[in-house]
């Protein structure tokens, strides 16, 4: 643990100094195992935040009954040392140089890997339009809030329990109408990430192949309810 | 106790460690109805007593994967084929 970054009252970005480390790809992600004094051992997978050169970093959102993210978001100090294992994935990844547009669809946390995505882009000079539709519950849930508007990168929130007064963005589930006013025209061949849970993944999903996507061009990483 | 899905993306490092190489984005063969994904967009569920990896399409077990203390123990009957 080198550093730690609060994001919002649940979410933690950990900056890792870890000991023979390769560079990762955008979208990749690491595991992290603990073991007990017992020798019981949790392993969860997360994210990586950082962009490619970077620092590496994760960033992870504290489930209260979780055995692994409560100890991250609330316990972990600076100089703590644990094991992590990656990085790991070779199918959700950009590597910056394709020349499509780039569609991000972020859930919640979900956004940990476009994030990424969208610093890379930042970071390398990147000319391929990027767009990030980013639905969380409440303005107070946003990870990366003020970050995102400074990465060059469109972004369109929708908050699907409690919009701030005066709240005129999105403010509901992503369904088929909001997917049609936000992404890429299919004509564009776009390439999209998707990154939530189970049921987020799939909704996105199958809304933007009714929008006439090619699955194909559609990228997706699932994550569970337990950390 | 609720049944979680997740794709293939949660075993890749699982499969980095067994096998020492990515295989989330290895194409793979279903015994079953012979469709051909890569690994991560496989339906995975990890509450099992183990992992178990099911083809997306006729929701065959592909994979199975059981760790113990000192020995791993991988079934791979219904993955015809895995390209590397």
């Amino acid at each position: 643990m080198a550093s730690i970054r609060a994001e919002t009252p649940r979410v933690r970005t950990l900056v890792l100094d870890a000991d023979g480390w390769s560079d990762h790809r955008a979208g990749q992600h690491l595991d992290v195992r603990l073991t007990a004094e017992d020798g019981y051992q949790a392993e969860r997978s997360y994210s990586i935040a950082s962009a490619p050169g970077e620092p590496l970093a994760i960033t992870v959102e504290r489930l209260e009954d979780g055995e692994v993210s409560p100890y991250l978001v609330d316990e972990v100090r600076d100089g703590d040392r644990f094991e992590v294992r990656g990085p790991i994935g070779g199918y959700f990844v950009w590597n910056g140089d394709e020349p499509e547009p780039v569609l991000l669809v972020a859930g919640g946390s979900g956004v940990v890997p476009l994030a990424a995505m969208a610093r890379q882009r930042a970071r390398a000079g990147a000319t391929a339009p990027m767009r990030l539709l980013y639905s969380s519950r409440s303005w107070e849930d946003v990870i990366y809030r003020d970050e995102l508007e400074t990465l060059g990168v469109e972004v369109v929130h929708t908050l699907t329990r409690e919009p701030p007064p005066g709240w005129d963005g999105y403010a509901r589930r992503i369904d088929d109408e909001l997917l049609r006013d936000v992404a890429f025209p299919a004509s564009e061949g776009p390439r999209v990430y998707v990154c939530g849970s189970t049921r987020f993944v799939d909704a996105a999903a199958d809304g933007l192949v009714r929008l006439g996507y090619d699955p194909l061009w559609i990228r997706t990483e699932r994550f569970g309810a337990t950390g | 106790m609720e049944t979680r899905v997740l794709d293939g993306n949660a075993v890749g490092g699982l499969l980095l460690e067994l096998f020492g190489v990515e295989l989330t984005a290895a194409p793979c063969v279903c015994s079953g109805c012979g469709a051909r994904e890569q690994l991560a967009c496989l339906d995975v569920y990890l509450d099992c007593p183990g992992v178990v990896v099911r083809c997306r399409h006729c929701s065959d077990v592909m994979i199975a994967i059981v760790r113990g203390p000192e020995r791993t123990w991988i079934d791979l009957r219904g993955t015809r084929g895995l390209e590397l």
